[in-house]
């Protein structure tokens, strides 16, 4: 059983070719991350799951955390870069997506674009931006906040933007919606929901805009994926993994705009490779301990 | 929800000497055996509250809880409000007045009941907004486009213009079944048109009214899809953020207890104030007369009525076809959701049956043997119906994990809570129907021989199979609809519409959450279609 915080469309094809390939059948749990999170500590040693692929590294290292994932053999975490996989062992990044604010071109100028993400906490975006902070990717992204920037300003930028009337929403898909529809002008999402609006919908106004590097905002998060230390099928839930990492399963995520993790399958169509993308110098192995504070923050700062 | 009126609205006859017969030992096993599932799951999220230091492991500041209150609140009191108007307005033009095609106005009103209010929130969204299907064909024409509904309004308006019909479905009979003279006589007396609704005809209607604003609000408070969609922050939202957000179950169930405390507290005042209300007894002696309505006043409640069925039916409807339709045009596979829709239909007829036959013995038991401890089986049943499904599906969840791992995430459990939340659907109706029959051909089966059981198969339910079938249709509208319930409890892979319109909205696969929204309304017409023409031409 695969408990997947990842949409069906992005998850099952690969599951097929694995199931041809190896003749064992999964059966996949479809939901969010976070539920899924919540409702595998509510299970605990008696989860049906055998693995747990998360949208972010913060919800399946608390799942770490909780002793609750078993390590992962060396050859499967060598499959990518250290900095993508648990300090520990136990869980070890799929693809990789990055944060970036998407905004309409007819809406928001060239010089307008923010520098960073405490442009956004100026008056001119007052009211113009959405977020969704009850989503596991904006929560993920404060966990790496916290991490850089230390909890008390992160608090700040969080009161910041609270107070910046931004528009609130439970996803990142319908803040993108929104934004292709010029509904809104900007928005903090990840970076693939444009790309696969403009697959299928052709040209639409809009465009990501990465934050710098050393900006809080510019994080590349890894989406992981661990062995329930309950399972009984451990053989077939690290052949799994393997197989996610495989070169073919690589290509697949590639085709839907993320990044392959493994070394030499590609970069997404006409974008940055992933070793240039600005990133934040964090261990996201850490995300795990902050995911708590960072959590406490959001609420404190009364972003709902 | 559901068309069912809470049963004390019926009201109960004078149990005559033979009905006080004792019930059986077996009986009362039976109906206690089918309440505790649904017993359980409030019992512990009460607990989580409750049992020390419950409000300290909930973390949830007392200002915060507050503020949610309040926003439930003024979204349950404006909806019901509205809610009661547009249904009391359509069952009056639909009873009382000569317009023409009564029934089928009546009919049409009825059928928003198919939309799950999710859904309807869902083609709400795409009608406005840049995008929106009704603001393309605004811009089309050179009017200005609609801006995105969401928000208060976008809920206030999603949540009453897919409950009024409760309204309609409860008022319709009352009025059809009110006395007239009264009327009669107070506009004989003098009385404007006017007064004599406000003092004759709401006071006897007063019943119907109650039992559906507590069905409306109950409702409003339970809604989780479309306030979600419509982004309105309201308590069922927030034990799914908590739930979702959180690495912790506490917080959510904590959130949850408080929820199922004040949705009881709302169950209790109903129940008092029902107390006073039972001036409707009398029977119509005959058909009241038709109010003859002037040209203005005609063209007045077509377009009322007709603005009504347009923003409910016709342009949700619109809306999903279109997305259906453009969707393909992009090249979208068509999906046609066909295990999704055997899923669904099968998991409702399964939980419809044995809901109806769950809800037999309780119905036997609190009809033919009416007593104190029977009255608190049935009001049990009653409270698990009245709390949001959100929290019901998470005590589920909690208990099955911790006490009966063997069932968890089956199809059986995801019965058992269907069962647990609807019994009282198929118990209203089955009541009805056994008080209707009265127990004189079970007593004389009885003693020419017949044993309970043969009694039970040959004479009682033949006789209310009528019954029977209303609140199977009921139970089975409703589960098909449920969503997070099932969200939380199916079993792994048990994708059902419901699940699969929901998760394809969110991934902005409308093509696909558009095409399971249509299939989803297509079959529920059919159990409605069954419940309207029983509900209003009887």
């Amino acid at each position: 059983v695969l408990y997947s915080g990842r949409n069906e469309n992005f998850v099952q094809p690969v599951i097929d070719a694995f199931t041809a390939a190896t003749g064992i059948a999964v059966d996949v749990r479809y939901a969010g991350t976070g539920e899924l999170a919540t409702t595998i500590i509510a299970e605990g040693d008696s989860t049906p799951a055998d693995v747990f692929w998360a949208q972010d590294p913060a919800f399946i290292g608390g799942i770490a955390k909780q002793g609750l994932l078993a390590e992962l053999p060396d050859e499967v975490l060598d499959l990518v870069e250290d900095r993508y996989a648990d300090a520990d062992g136990r869980w070890v990044g799929i693809t990789g997506r990055s944060r970036v604010l998407v905004y309409n071109t007819d809406l928001v100028s060239q010089d307008e674009l923010p520098d960073g993400v405490w442009d956004l906490t100026e008056p001119e975006w007052a009211g113009r931006f959405g977020v969704a902070p009850s989503n596991g990717s904006f929560v993920a992204f404060v966990t790496g906040m916290v991490l850089a920037e230390g909890e008390e300003r992160t608090l700040e930028w969080l009161e910041g933007i609270a107070a910046n009337d931004p528009v609130i929403y439970d996803g990142n898909g319908p803040i993108v919606d929104a934004v292709v529809a010029g509904d809104l002008d900007a928005g903090l999402v990840n970076h693939y929901y444009l790309l696969q609006r403009i697959d299928q919908l052709g040209e639409v106004p809009a465009a990501n805009h990465f934050f710098p590097s050393g900006d809080p905002g510019g994080l590349v998060m890894a989406t992981g994926a661990g062995v329930l230390a309950t399972s009984e099928n451990r053989d077939a839930a690290v052949a799994l993994i393997e197989h996610l990492l495989s070169a073919e399963s690589q290509a697949h995520f590639l085709t839907l705009f993320e990044y392959p993790l493994v070394d030499g399958v590609g970069t997404p169509d006409g974008q940055v490779p992933l070793g240039e993308l600005p990133t934040l110098d964090i261990s996201l192995t850490d995300t795990a301990d902050t995911l708590e504070p960072a959590l406490a923050l959001i609420a404190e700062a009364g972003l709902t | 929800m559901t068309t069912a009126s809470p049963p004390a609205v019926i009201p109960a006859p004078k149990p005559s000497f033979r009905q006080r017969r004792r019930a059986s030992g077996t009986l009362w096993a039976l109906a206690i055996a089918v309440t505790i599932p649904g017993a359980a799951p409030i019992l512990h999220l009460v607990w989580t509250v409750l049992r020390p230091g419950g409000f300290d492991a909930g973390g949830i500041s007392a200002a915060r809880l507050g503020q949610l209150f309040g926003s439930t609140a003024i979204l349950v009191a404006s909806v019901t409000v509205t809610a009661l108007a547009l249904g009391t307005a359509t069952a009056w033009l639909t009873t009382r007045t000569d317009l023409a095609g009564r029934g089928m106005w009546s009919m049409l009103v009825s059928l928003p009941l198919v939309i799950p209010s999710y859904v309807g929130a869902l083609a709400m969204l795409g009608s406005s907004g840049n995008s929106g299907v009704v603001s393309l064909a605004l811009d089309a024409v050179g009017l200005p486009k609609l801006g995105v509904f969401n928000g208060f309004w976008a809920a206030w308006g999603a949540l009453s213009l897919w409950n009024f019909s409760y309204v309609h479905l409860i008022t319709t009979p009352a009025l059809r079944r009110m006395d007239p003279t009264l009327e009669e006589a107070a506009r004989g007396l003098g009385a404007s048109g006017w007064r004599t609704m406000r003092d004759v005809v709401l006071p006897q209607l007063r019943p119907a009214l109650l039992s559906s604003s507590l069905l409306v609000g109950l409702y409003v408070i339970s809604d989780f899809g479309a306030v979600s969609l419509l982004r309105y922050e309201t308590f069922t939202r927030a034990i799914y953020t908590q739930f979702r957000g959180r690495l912790d179950v506490t917080p959510a169930l904590f959130l949850s207890g408080i929820l199922v405390l004040a949705a009881l507290v709302l169950v209790l005042v109903e129940q008092r104030n029902r107390g006073r209300a039972s001036l409707a007894a009398r029977r119509a002696t005959r058909p009241p007369q038709p109010i003859r309505m002037g040209t203005p006043g005609r063209w007045a409640a077509y377009g009322f009525l007709g603005g009504i069925v347009t923003a409910a039916l016709v342009l949700p409807l619109v809306t999903l076809g279109w997305w259906a339709v453009q969707g393909m045009s992009l090249g979208n596979v068509f999906d046609p959701v066909l295990s999704e829709a055997t899923r669904s239909t099968t998991v409702a007829l399964v939980a419809a049956v044995v809901t109806v036959a769950a809800a037999l013995p309780v119905a036997i038991l609190t009809v033919r043997h009416p007593s104190r401890p029977a009255r608190i089986l049935e009001a049990v049943s009653w409270s698990t119906y009245s709390l949001p499904h959100l929290a019901v599906g998470l005590g589920f969840l909690v208990l099955s994990i911790r006490f009966v791992p063997a069932v968890y995430q089956t199809v059986t459990l995801l019965v058992v809570a269907y069962v647990a939340m609807f019994l009282p659907q198929a118990l209203a109706a089955t009541q009805a129907g056994l008080r209707q029959v009265g127990a004189s051909l079970e007593d004389a089966s009885r003693s020419l021989g017949s044993g309970s059981l043969a009694t039970l198969g040959r004479i009682t339910v033949p006789l209310v199979w009528r019954s029977l079938l209303v609140g199977g249709a009921l139970v089975f509208l409703t589960v098909i609809k449920e969503l997070p319930a099932t969200l939380l409890l199916r079993p792994t892979g048990f994708e059902t519409l419901a699940v699969r319109i929901w998760s394809a909205s969110s991934e902005l696969f409308y093509t696909q959450a558009s095409v399971a929204a249509l299939v989803l309304v297509g079959i529920s017409a059919i159990p409605l279609y069954l419940l309207v023409t029983r509900d209003l031409h009887r």
